[in-house]
């Protein structure tokens, strides 16, 4: 059993109560909502007669079902404007704050979260929403729940919660240039599986996590739930607070040198006990891309498709389903292979940092013949910052398309879409069958950057090769 | 589909029949897919179902079978309901008809969500799953018999039984067998506790 982590720190702190039925009740110190996963949850509210028992610790957004092509109002979805429209009663009947459209501070709840610094260190943080496990970057304790819970919470604060074991993910060296968080996280599930984490939090330890930038730590412990992990975390350090500092949701003054005094505390100790460790070599990792449809099929980009052999017996059954779904053939190379669509955004990789990656490939290139690229912020205040250093000129001169923010096809729910069998280059989550919302579309994960190099040369290609190229202003290969 | 009423109370045992899912890793997103989640309740769900790989399968997915209809018991492989949190998932499983799962493993997020609408989700080894499998392949109409206290089913057939041991934590049994998986009552009465948790979180009192 682990002892002196955050994990077991912060767990302590936020118990509430020993339930007669073995779980624990967990005081909740972060609640944010969205238009999907919460109106049942206050419906169900209102069937019991309760009300919302800490208003001012749930903050709602919308995210996943806005368009991002035009925001005005009514959508011409109308189950999507109903969504929002009884998230905005809601959250106006319960004195919530909502963080709406043009606000400024709208966006994919779990970049917002983190760039208001509602998200601190030593918080729990629950959401309606799988990927809630990026607020771990901050040394919080965050996971996603099911509508239940979100109605849970909402009347109590709080949830009833099993503990998890804790697995250390140490990783030593440095990456590689052209080498980034996406592809490390895609390294660690390709290695331990996507159910390797079922049953723990994950800490991510060691040089090269330590050396990640608050928005890098963000995608790593984004994806920590497509290994199976609930939460996934990184302890607290002068990274950390150097990020924090300033942001509107951030102690200042006396009570900043308090709150950095008690997050520091909570780091996991030198001595602490872990119940399981593995360990990584960042110089060994190549950018990494997704060949199949669970995160963990993933290769380094100058390999090619495993084959049967290669396979473990009891994850052939998948790779065989794989193979048909994605029409590739084993020990085919990745390198090379044709996309249709290439998408930079999501809640793992639309931040400004994500963006200036990408955007230093597309700089002086274009998008190749046919392809349709689109670059879609994280948030309003993404959007802002990128279009202030000029990055969103850079994406159209290159031939992408700058949207507004959203969830937009990470998951389809909105009017971004494959159709029919086109294959995706995509920096977001999940190549889930079906995911991005045509029951045949194919979906390659990888960084930003890959999915710019991937736009610009019209197939999946080594980001390597382009950033150590020097790029011609004038590209034979380009479009309209 | 089952017109059964929605679970309440205790639930200690189920019978009924059987169907078999095979398959490791099927996350949410086909459960049901996101297209399906643009509602305000869960009321419309049962439409969305697999919907997908039942289209792709034309009437040869297990939730189209005709020897299949009004099953309740669900037997599927490992890592069952892995990725999306939505809880729409359970939620359409449940108006389909399903009232347990049984399966080598779940994702942790798809058993809780099962929990919290008294939808048992059991486990068993590998082998104990292909044989349970198989025996219900071989006989589609044969009625399993679930017991949670303790976790095992039997499978009646032929004047003989076979009965396999279950695996389901401690925890979610207590809660399952005494009606108590549906805890917000309980969350809320420890009010004096909450108020004491807060108390003891600086962040709480923005650090003042």
């Amino acid at each position: 059993m682990s002892a002196g982590t955050l994990y077991d720190k912060v767990w302590e702190l936020h118990r509430v109560a020993d339930l007669p039925g073995g779980a624990t009740q967990l005081f909740i110190g972060l609640h944010l909502i969205h238009e999907v996963t919460s109106p049942q949850a206050f419906a169900a509210l209102h069937d019991l007669g309760l009300a919302v028992r800490h208003p001012e610790r749930t903050v709602a957004t919308v995210d996943h079902i806005v368009p991002t092509t035009s925001q005005a109002r009514p959508f011409a979805d109308s189950l999507a404007e109903e969504m929002l429209a009884t998230l905005e009663a809601n959250c106006a009947t319960h004195g919530i704050t909502l963080h709406g459209l043009g606000s400024g501070r709208q966006g994919i709840v779990h970049v917002i979260a983190p760039e208001l610094g509602l998200t601190q260190p030593g918080m729990t943080v629950a959401c309606g929403d799988s990927h809630t496990s990026t607020h771990g970057a901050f040394g919080a304790i965050a996971f996603g729940i099911g509508t239940s819970q979100v109605r849970d919470v909402l009347a109590s604060q709080s949830l009833a919660m099993g503990k998890l074991k804790v697995r250390r993910i140490r990783v030593e060296g440095e990456l590689q240039s052209g080498v980034f968080a996406k592809d490390l996280v895609l390294h660690i599930i390709r290695r331990l599986g996507v159910k390797g984490g079922v049953g723990y939090a994950y800490e991510f330890a060691g040089p090269a996590i330590e050396a990640l930038s608050m928005e890098e730590r963000m995608t790593l412990c984004n994806m920590a739930i497509e290994g199976g992990a609930r939460c996934g975390y990184i302890n607290p350090d002068a990274v950390t607070f150097a990020y924090l500092k300033g942001r509107p949701h951030a102690p200042t003054g006396e009570a900043w040198e308090r709150a950095v005094a008690w997050w520091s505390g909570l780091a996991s100790d030198a001595d602490a006990v872990f119940d399981d460790e593995v360990v990584f070599d960042a110089a060994a990792i190549a950018p990494t891309v997704t060949w199949g449809i669970t995160p963990g099929q993933g290769i380094g980009v100058d390999e090619t498709v495993p084959t049967l052999e290669q396979t473990e017996a009891d994850e052939r059954p998948i790779a065989e389903e794989a193979y048909r779904y994605m029409d590739l053939s084993p020990g085919a190379p990745i390198e090379g292979l044709p996309v249709d669509v290439c998408f930079i955004g999501s809640c793992t990789n639309g931040r400004l940092s994500d963006l200036r990656a990408a955007a230093a490939i597309a700089r002086g290139r274009h998008v190749a013949v046919g392809i349709k690229a689109f670059v879609v912020p994280g948030s309003e205040q993404v959007a802002a910052a990128a279009e202030a250093e000029g990055l969103d000129a850079v994406f159209r001169e290159a031939g992408f398309e700058w949207r507004e923010p959203g969830c937009s096809m990470c998951l389809a729910m909105n009017p971004d879409r494959l159709e029919g069998r086109q294959i995706s280059a995509s920096s977001s989550n999940r190549n889930f069958k079906g995911r991005q919302g045509s029951a045949s579309g194919r979906t390659l994960l990888m960084s930003p950057a890959m999915v710019a190099a991937a736009a610009v040369s019209g197939h999946v290609a080594d980001v390597r090769r382009l950033l150590a190229i020097p790029t011609n202003p004038e590209p034979a290969a380009t479009s309209a | 589909m089952s017109t059964s009423p929605f679970p309440s109370g205790p639930i200690q045992a189920l019978r009924g029949h059987a169907l078999v899912l095979p398959g490791d890793d099927i996350d949410t997103d086909r459960i049901i897919p996101a297209r399906y989640l643009k509602c305000v309740t869960f009321d419309g769900l049962v439409d969305g179902v697999f919907a997908d790989d039942r289209a792709e399968r034309a009437g040869d997915h297990p939730f189209d079978r005709p020897e299949q209809r009004g099953a309740s018991i669900l037997v599927v492989n490992r890592n069952f309901g892995c990725g999306s949190s939505r809880e729409h998932a359970p939620q359409a499983l449940m108006r389909w008809g399903i009232r347990a799962v049984i399966g080598e493993s779940f994702a942790e997020i798809f058993f809780g969500n099962c929990l919290a609408l008294g939808i048992p989700c059991l486990t068993a080894d590998h082998d104990a799953v292909l044989a349970l499998q198989a025996a219900i392949a071989a006989d589609p109409g044969t009625v399993l018999q679930l017991d949670l206290d303790p976790p095992r089913v039997t499978l009646s057939g032929d004047g003989s039984s076979r009965v396999w041991p279950l695996g389901l934590p401690a925890g979610p049994a207590r809660m399952l067998v005494s009606g108590e998986w549906n805890g917000t009552a309980q969350l809320v009465a420890h009010d004096n506790e909450l108020r004491a948790t807060v108390a003891r979180l600086p962040y709480m009192a923005g650090f003042t």
